[in-house]
């Protein structure tokens, strides 16, 4: 119980310091990703503040109402006024964290007015990235240190690896400021595309396209993974989104366009 | 009678009813991992038939014998009736697969809804008719069933037989011996036509129509609601078959005759089953 | 509606022993046994999988076995613990105390009782089985998502089959718990006077009745999907892979309260036995586990609120998910009310119970976080998932069960356990359990995806203390079973009413009960 007590208050007290110790949500760096970590904070408070309050009583009671303190048992066995009481409070506090969550989730939702089309295809097991406008397309797939030491037995050492399983060999480029639509579908399995601090996931499924959108306030290289199980490396098919400036973006499309093609072995 | 409930001894038979199914389904997976032909499969088949047999045998002679009072009866009819509930889960399973594909996710592909840049991206061409075997035309073009024709008259078979059943069990309270051995006989002979005829039309539409399994999400969940129901009045008539010869032998009472209510349950099932495949299947 | 055993043709038949009593009995206590002692098995077996799982992960790197593999262990372990170890379990107690709770001389279909029982270690052989085959076993989770479970080789039929018989075992023992509890109870003794445990079965059962077959159909279509060139989950063909989600989960939602509600209704009876004060608020709580069980088949797509479903969909799903908390805070503020101004005393069933209510409370809590959809589009998927559902099925089922046992163990042998040993399992337990489940949060919200063998650097620190926990949790339970042999060693000396606090028709019998619980109905007023 004392554990428990410990726990909370070093988890309350140390939200700031969450991001160094990867204990918690990255706060990220777009609308979206801000938006689930405003919301995943309040409803963990909300229910830290229920857990003291319902945890609090119990453990009174538990300290007071003890045979060995002489404690006699009560016989009152039920009470309509209470019971309607803390049905409606929960109630109450429900519609609280539903309000702020569904504006957020309409929020989400909303891919209209998009600039860029991103197309992105989930492969057992790498991802292929078209520009749909731009006429850009490539494969990305786990980078070859990490894939040389992810081997059973391959004696490398994986902390000296840069970016262990989180690197590839051709980085998605995407433009800060931008509200960049990704549409998302797979060749085989269902995969799902997520990058912690830019989105949420969504699942990338054969034969339908899902959508979502991204709108990077900050430079900068973002790692994330497939999240849907996909086989057996599924835990190797990572995403590492590079978020540049406009102008850097079109500079390197134009770059692109002329120098890479579509190749599945590259 | 009441006054002793009947607590059952050790019995063998359910122990045996299970390797019979482990030897089915054993044989069963072999045979489609193309592993092994069906010969397992239909020993194991075998065998449990021998068990049910052999199983039912005893619960009839206890029953015959005395042995079961109202609370036991009382205990079969909740069972009896809990087992149909959750047969009625089954297909609801089914039916929520033709619901879903009819509603959701053909729109979807055709570019209803949510679904603008599934259209759009991967199946440009694609419209939503129903009957439809998807965007890739799997299976090649089919024509599809009637209402009309076999499907129509099947359904007033089963009807008829949901009444000559209802007659029969008149028959029974009532002390009728003949109107009860001729509902009964009646009943089965509905029960096997209805199957003759789907078998026809199984073999009609692979003939002539192209409609097969493979033929898209229509094949499917067609094969699958008629299939499994196909299967469904098979298995009552069969055990409207066994109550006939226990009515023939003389079995039940005029007042205990639980035997004969649970298969007559069971078939008014399947006929409600039925009408519901008409309507969404064929018809609609 | 009496019930009285014919003693007469009880003398004609001679028991049979050893192996064939256990293989023929229709004894409600000796099929109790059988499913107990078979849910511990496979819960050991079970266990053994996830530390095969916690090793790989104890750091970065693989180190044991190859992904495949590790992803079967994932597949089996939960298939495993759910089917094999804690719903056997369940079906146990309630084959155990169900008649003597309800004044019944056995329960009402005895011989498919026997039949739900031994369909089980058959089923399990075949499961098993295929880890031995040289495609491997199942690997694409227990929830055996389409188009990636089509890809399984030999294997795939032969685990679709072994569902198929292990959801014909739970709904013949669902039905066969019905028709005891509707038709079996002593006279006086109305629905709104049932044992609270009884409660929780009957509804449990409606739920397993209405679930398992769905379940069925489910894997059904997967199998002609694979085998015959259905195209239920192909979207050539018109259908969905999203589609098999959808029903799998409108089973796989109501089978986790599947899970928890015999837990709600042992809790409920413990409590007050060690409060020494009736159960507060006895009609609300059979209302709450009836709400949350409707409630559940309208919640199923919480489960995939990342497979794009219409705006109107996810909106529906989070409601009517957050909705659930709701009953759910009714039992727990009614567990506390028991407790407030009781005379508590604090032996072992008491110590599961309590850690029950908080850590199930945790466990509730992170699932609301979940029900959140936008925040859910974070946490799906990762291991803050996997701390979730292990809060609520370890610390909140499996403690519901060890707490059961050590309840009725005395009525069950006429032994007592020994006391001291029993605090010692249950505090090394819940520190371990802990130390096991909680940094799953911390690497889950850090971002870590679940059912990975290997994972990046930053994320071992924690690994390594779930690890190291597992361990721990294992070792404890070694304990547990010592503790249970121990006790069967003992001689006879527990009293018929083993707790002072205890209520309920199974202590007016003698300890250890007599193999057809009443003779004659007790009358109940
Ligand atoms: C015993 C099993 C069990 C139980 C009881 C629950 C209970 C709940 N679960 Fe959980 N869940 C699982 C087993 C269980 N779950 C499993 C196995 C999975 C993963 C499956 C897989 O993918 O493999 C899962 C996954 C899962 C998801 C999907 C996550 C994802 O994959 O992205 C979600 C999302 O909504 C969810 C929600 C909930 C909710 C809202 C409850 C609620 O019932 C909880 C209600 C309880 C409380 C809230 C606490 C007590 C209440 C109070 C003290 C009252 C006051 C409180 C408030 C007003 C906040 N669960
Ligand atoms: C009732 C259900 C149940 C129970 C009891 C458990 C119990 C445990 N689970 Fe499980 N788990 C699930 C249901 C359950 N789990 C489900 C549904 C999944 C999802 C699967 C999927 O993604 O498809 C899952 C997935 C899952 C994962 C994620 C795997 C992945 O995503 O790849 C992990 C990882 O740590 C894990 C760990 C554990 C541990 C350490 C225990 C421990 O509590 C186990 C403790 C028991 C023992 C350890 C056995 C006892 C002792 C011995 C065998 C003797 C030897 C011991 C020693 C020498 C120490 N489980
Ligand atoms: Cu791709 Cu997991
Ligand atoms: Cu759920």
């Amino acid at each position: 119980m004392n554990r428990l007590s410990i726990l909370l208050i070093i988890m309350m007290s140390s939200v700031s310091s969450f991001a160094d110790w990867e204990v918690n949500m990255p706060r990220g760096v777009s609308p979206t990703a801000n938006a689930a970590y405003d919301l995943h904070m309040l409803i963990f408070y909300i229910t830290v503040v229920i857990g003291i309050i319902v945890f609090g009583v119990m453990f009174y009671s538990i300290f007071h109402h003890r045979k060995s303190k002489g404690a006699k048992p009560a016989s009152f066995h039920e009470s309509t006024t209470v019971e309607i009481i803390w049905t409606v409070i929960p109630f109450v506090i429900l519609v609280g964290m539903a309000v702020p969550a569904t504006k957020t989730l309409i929020m989400m939702e909303d891919t209209r007015d998009s600039e860029i089309t991103l197309k992105v295809t989930g492969y057992q097991w790498m991802w292929k990235y078209d520009y749909v406008e731009d006429n850009v397309s490539f494969f990305s797939k786990l980078d070859n240190k990490s894939n040389e030491a992810r081997q059973l037995g391959s004696k490398i050492d994986v902390n000296k690896v840069d970016n262990y399983l989180l690197n590839v060999d051709n980085e998605v480029v995407l433009p800060t400021d931008t509200k960049v639509r990704i549409l998302l579908t797979a060749s085989d399995v269902i995969h799902a595309w997520w990058v912690p601090e830019i989105t949420g996931k969504k699942d990338a499924i054969p034969g339908y396209i899902n959508e979502l959108w991204v709108d990077i306030k900050k430079p900068g290289v973002y790692r994330g993974q497939c999240t849907e199980l996909c086989g057996k490396d599924h835990g190797f098919m990572p995403i590492v989104v590079r978020a540049v400036p406009r102008q850097e973006y079109v500079k390197w499309v134009s770059l692109n366009q002329k120098n890479r093609v579509a190749d599945k072995s590259e | 009678m009441s006054g002793s409930y009947y607590v059952p001894h050790e019995t063998k038979w359910p122990f045996l009813a299970t390797l019979a199914l482990m030897i089915m389904f054993i044989g069963l997976a072999n045979y489609m991992n193309d592993e092994s032909t069906l010969t397992l499969t239909f020993t194991g088949l075998g065998l449990l038939l021998l068990v049910i047999y052999g199983w039912f045998s005893y619960v009839v002679r206890e029953s015959e014998g005395g042995l079961y009072d109202d609370q036991v009866d009382m205990s079969f009819r909740w069972g009896m009736a809990w087992f149909i509930f959750s047969e009625v889960m089954f297909f609801a399973a089914f039916f929520g697969a033709l619901y879903y594909a009819r509603e959701l996710s053909l729109p979807w592909l055709a570019g209803d809804g949510s679904g603008v840049s599934t259209n759009q991206e991967l199946w440009p061409s694609f419209e939503n008719v129903w009957p439809s075997n998807g965007p890739a035309n799997y299976g090649g073009d089919f024509i599809v069933m009637k209402a009309a024709g076999i499907p129509a008259l099947n359904t007033i078979i089963l009807l008829i037989s949901g009444l000559t059943v209802t007659w029969a069990h008149h028959g029974l309270k009532e002390g009728k011996r003949n109107q009860l051995i001729s509902g009964l006989v009646a009943t089965v002979l509905l029960g096997f036509i209805f199957v003759g005829f789907q078998a026809y039309e199984y073999s009609h539409a692979y003939n002539d129509l192209n409609l097969k399994m493979t033929s898209g999400i229509y094949g499917s969940t067609f094969y699958m609601l008629t299939g499994f129901h196909g299967f469904h009045v098979t298995l009552g008539a069969i055990m409207l078959t066994v109550i006939l010869f226990r009515c023939i032998r003389g079995h039940f009472t005029n007042e205990n005759h639980f035997g004969f209510e649970a298969v007559a349950w069971y078939w008014h099932f399947v006929d409600v089953v039925w009408l519901g495949l008409f309507v969404f299947v064929y018809w609609l | 509606m009496s019930t009285n055993i014919d003693h007469i043709k009880e003398e004609h038949h001679h028991q049979p022993s050893g192996l064939m009593r256990w293989i023929t009995t229709t004894n409600h206590k000796d099929i109790g046994s059988l499913y107990l002692w078979f849910s511990l098995l496979m819960f050991f077996i079970g266990g053994f999988m996830a530390l095969i799982i916690r090793a790989e992960l104890f750091q970065p790197g693989l180190q044991l076995v190859v992904p495949g593999f590790f992803n079967q262990m994932t597949t089996m372990h939960a298939l495993i613990m759910i089917f094999g170890a804690l719903m056997p379990a369940f079906v146990g107690l309630a084959n155990w105390q169900l008649p003597m709770m309800i004044g019944a001389p056995d329960m009402a279909l005895p011989r498919l009782n026997n039949w739900s029982f031994w369909i089980l270690p058959f089923a399990f052989a075949m499961l098993i089985s295929t880890l031995f085959f040289e495609s491997g076993g199942p690997a694409a989770g227990w929830t055996l998502y389409p188009p990636l479970s089509l890809q399984g080789g030999n294997s795939m039929p032969f685990v679709i089959f072994s569902l198929h018989l292990l959801g014909a075992s739970s709904i013949l023992g669902a039905i066969n718990v019905i028709a005891t509890i509707l038709n079996m109870r002593a006279p006086g003794m109305t629905l709104m006077k049932m044992p609270i445990f009884v409660w929780t079965w009957l509804i449990t059962a409606f739920l397993l009745i209405a679930a398992m077959p769905v379940l069925a159909g489910a894997i059904t279509m997967l199998l002609t999907d694979r085998f015959y060139g259905t195209s239920f989950f192909t979207a050539a063909g018109g259908g969905d892979p999203v589609l098999f989600q959808h029903i799998f989960w409108f089973f796989g939602h109501p089978e986790v309260y599947i899970l928890i509600l015999p837990a709600f209704g042992i809790i409920s009876t413990i409590i007050p036995a060690f409060s020494r004060k009736k159960l507060f608020g006895y009609d609300s709580m059979v209302y709450a586990t009836a709400s949350i069980a409707l409630l559940s088949f309208i919640v199923w797509a919480h489960h995939m609120f990342t497979v794009g479903m219409p705006l109107a969909g996810e909106i529906f799903f989070m409601f009517t998910t957050m909705l659930i908390a709701v009953p759910t805070g009714v039992k727990v503020f009614n567990w506390v009310a028991t407790m407030w101004k009781g005379s508590m005393t604090f032996e072992t069933p008491m110590l599961f119970s309590l850690a029950f209510i908080i850590l199930f409370t945790i466990g509730g809590f992170s699932g609301l976080m979940l029900a959140i959809t936008p925040a859910d589009f974070q946490y799906h998927d990762t291991y803050f998932v996997v701390a979730h559902f292990h809060y609520v099925l370890v610390p909140g089922a499996i403690f519901a069960v060890i707490a059961a046992v050590y309840y009725w163990l005395p009525k069950w042998t006429g032994k007592m356990y020994n006391e001291t040993l029993g605090k010692v399992h249950f505090w090394m337990t819940t520190v371990f359990v802990n130390i096991t489940f909680f940094p799953m949060h911390f690497v889950g919200l850090a971002g870590m995806p679940r059912r990975i063998p290997d994972y990046a650097v930053q994320f071992t620190d924690f690994n390594m203390i779930a690890s190291v926990g597992a361990f721990g949790f294992g070792l404890s339970q070694l304990l547990f079973v010592y503790i249970l042999f121990q006790t069967l060693r003992q001689p006879v000396t527990a009293a018929d009413k083993s707790w002072e606090g205890a209520e309920g028709l199974e202590w007016t019998l003698p300890s250890p009960a007599p193999y057809h619980s009443f003779d004659t109905p007790p009358k109940v007023d």
